[in-house]
């Protein structure tokens, strides 16, 4: 790549949704900037649920919803607990989110990115597929000063690199700008998808138009392990999946196939996918450690955004509009910096930290920074414990069999005393109101 | 009852036949070190990976056989510590290739 003489304002590396909005708002300003991608097209390698937060997308691009692909605006939340044969269920459904401008939408991952790339592209960014970048250039202060990539050539130089490599983030950790990611602090999801006719899915679902609704699910799914189930309605398909902690996976002999085909088969969900075809088996990796899980995230010629940055909210499913954010925040601090001259420099570029702990994504991150450890030391018991009570006592108290309804109350609360003690029931509530908080 | 319900749970090797992938013949992008006996954590890849890319021999050692590699990074994260593989991505433009993702 010799031709690349002159530095680029910013490399950005990876093109999904951190990478592409940092992308996207550079080269909107003006800046000189080349976006490395290792997928044939943007969205190849990428995996998500998938929900779109249409907030932080169109502080980007206010009008993306006359062009994006997008499958459903989602009008109802359900919330469910479930054990082997039952789930208790919150739902919200609300007609005001039959809006204009709908707040939440379920998308496909592949053909949203390869549309979000096409918008960088036309924003006047210069956009690689197919090279993988393999490592950061510096100069002889330390200073990253470009990046390698997998073709012939010379090294490709830039002002600064913007890291939106996602959760391995392999560039980053080789290059020593943050730790391996433990496995306590990750996710492996499984996902597939599966197609339906719309009017099959509009009946099921009980939807009409590009109406949409997304189930998230917890309980006994997880087989005691610390993760989640999902279900989201696409406009002709339904994503399925299900996500656990590495290091609970490596405890136990459960493969994810397994455990996504034992959620796929459990009485509350089997009817939902029934005469589906199963067109997609996915895996990814999804950062769950939170606010103590947040690396270095800049320095002298970088700065990191996306998942490599570990900016999920696991406990609201939150990650895209958290990489949509970061992206457009570092682009910002790099935007100014450039229009005012000022060298990328560790201290600099800290205005990115300064900017990002005044917006939702710090302040969310902050607050439930005691979850993760929270649910991963107790997770026998909201995995498993608390949801086989749930059930039991809502069967009680619904079953109708000749026993009077103070005999019931009684029995639900006797079941809770007697598999979690009192103690452990306080406990559990002082260590949820604690890290909530 | 459907095809779908009544159908064997399926294998991952089937579920695999689904995706779209661009085989590096020849340069696979994990490579387990040469060992003797496995830590844990190695032998934990054998039900852990999501793809089942990792099988054990019958002299115990463990394999694998990437072509069907999801590229999710689990067996790099796990095996962090013992540096038993060797894990880059596929090169650029090969690897797994996701319609919907």
């Amino acid at each position: 790549m010799g031709e690349f003489n002159k530095p680029f304002d910013a490399i950005v590396v990876g093109a999904g949704p951190s990478g592409n909005a940092a992308a996207y708002v550079m080269a909107k300003e003006g800046l000189n900037v080349l976006q490395i991608e290792r997928g044939e097209y943007a969205g190849s390698k990428n995996v998500q649920g998938a929900i779109l937060y249409a907030d932080a997308l169109e502080q980007i691009i206010p009008e993306f919803r006359d062009e994006a692909p997008l499958e459903r605006h989602v009008i109802e939340q359900r919330m469910w607990t479930m054990d082997d044969k039952s789930h208790t269920g919150m739902h919200y459904r609300s007609d005001d989110f039959n809006e204009e401008k709908p707040n939440r939408y379920t998308i496909l991952r592949a053909q949203f990115d390869k549309w979000f790339s096409s918008k960088v592209k036309e924003a006047g960014a210069l956009v690689l597929y197919e090279t993988t970048v393999t490592e950061l250039v510096r100069d002889l202060s330390g200073k990253v000063i470009g990046v390698r990539t997998d073709r012939q050539g010379s090294p490709i130089m830039a002002n600064v690199v913007v890291l939106a490599e996602g959760v391995n983030g392999l560039v980053g950790q080789r290059s020593g700008l943050r730790d391996e990611v433990a496995p306590e602090s990750v996710a492996l999801a499984v996902k597939e998808m599966h197609f339906l006719p719309r009017e099959t899915i509009e009946a099921r679902f009980n939807l009409s138009g590009n109406e949409g609704v997304v189930i998230e699910a917890m309980g006994t799914i997880t087989k005691g392990m610390t993760g989640t189930g999902f279900l989201y309605t696409n406009e002709e398909s339904i994503s399925v999946g299900i996500g656990c902690i590495v290091s609970d996976f490596a405890e136990t002999n459960v493969t994810p196939n397994e455990l996504l085909e034992a959620f796929k088969n459990h009485p509350s969900i089997k009817p939902l996918l029934a005469d589906s075809e199963c067109k997609e088996y996915a895996a990814h990796l999804i950062p769950e450690g939170g606010y103590k899980a947040i690396p270095q995230l800049t320095g002298a010629g970088w700065i990191v955004v996306g998942d490599a940055g570990q900016f999920v909210n696991a406990v609201h499913r939150e990650g895209s509009n958290l990489a949509m954010t970061t992206g457009r925040v570092a682009a910002e601090t790099v935007v100014s910096l450039t229009r005012k001259r000022e060298e990328m420099t560790a201290a600099n570029l800290a205005e990115y930290e300064k900017r990002l702990a005044q917006s939702f994504v710090m302040k969310d991150l902050k607050k439930y920074k005691g979850i993760p450890e929270l649910l991963h030391k107790n997770k026998g018991n909201f995995f498993g414990t608390y949801p086989r009570l749930l059930s039991q006592a809502m069967q009680t108290w619904f079953r109708v069999d000749g026993i009077d309804k103070v005999s019931k109350e009684k029995a639900i609360f006797r079941n809770f005393r007697e598999t979690r003690s009192l103690w452990g029931m306080m406990g559990d509530a002082f260590r949820v109101v604690r890290a909530w908080r | 009852m459907s095809d779908v319900m009544t159908a064997p749970r399926a294998k991952v090797e089937e579920k695999l036949f689904q995706n779209r992938y661009l085989v590096d013949a020849g340069r696979p992008h994990i490579k387990v070190k040469a060992h003797t006996t496995p830590s844990a954590s190695l032998l934990a890849m054998t039900t852990l990976c999501p793809a089942g890319c990792y099988t054990q021999t019958e002299s115990g050692q463990v394999e694998v056989a990437a072509d069907g590699c999801l590229e999710c990074g689990t067996c790099r994260i796990v095996t962090r510590k013992t540096g038993e593989i060797e894990w880059n991505y596929p090169r650029g433009g090969f690897g797994v290739l996701y319609k919907f993702g």
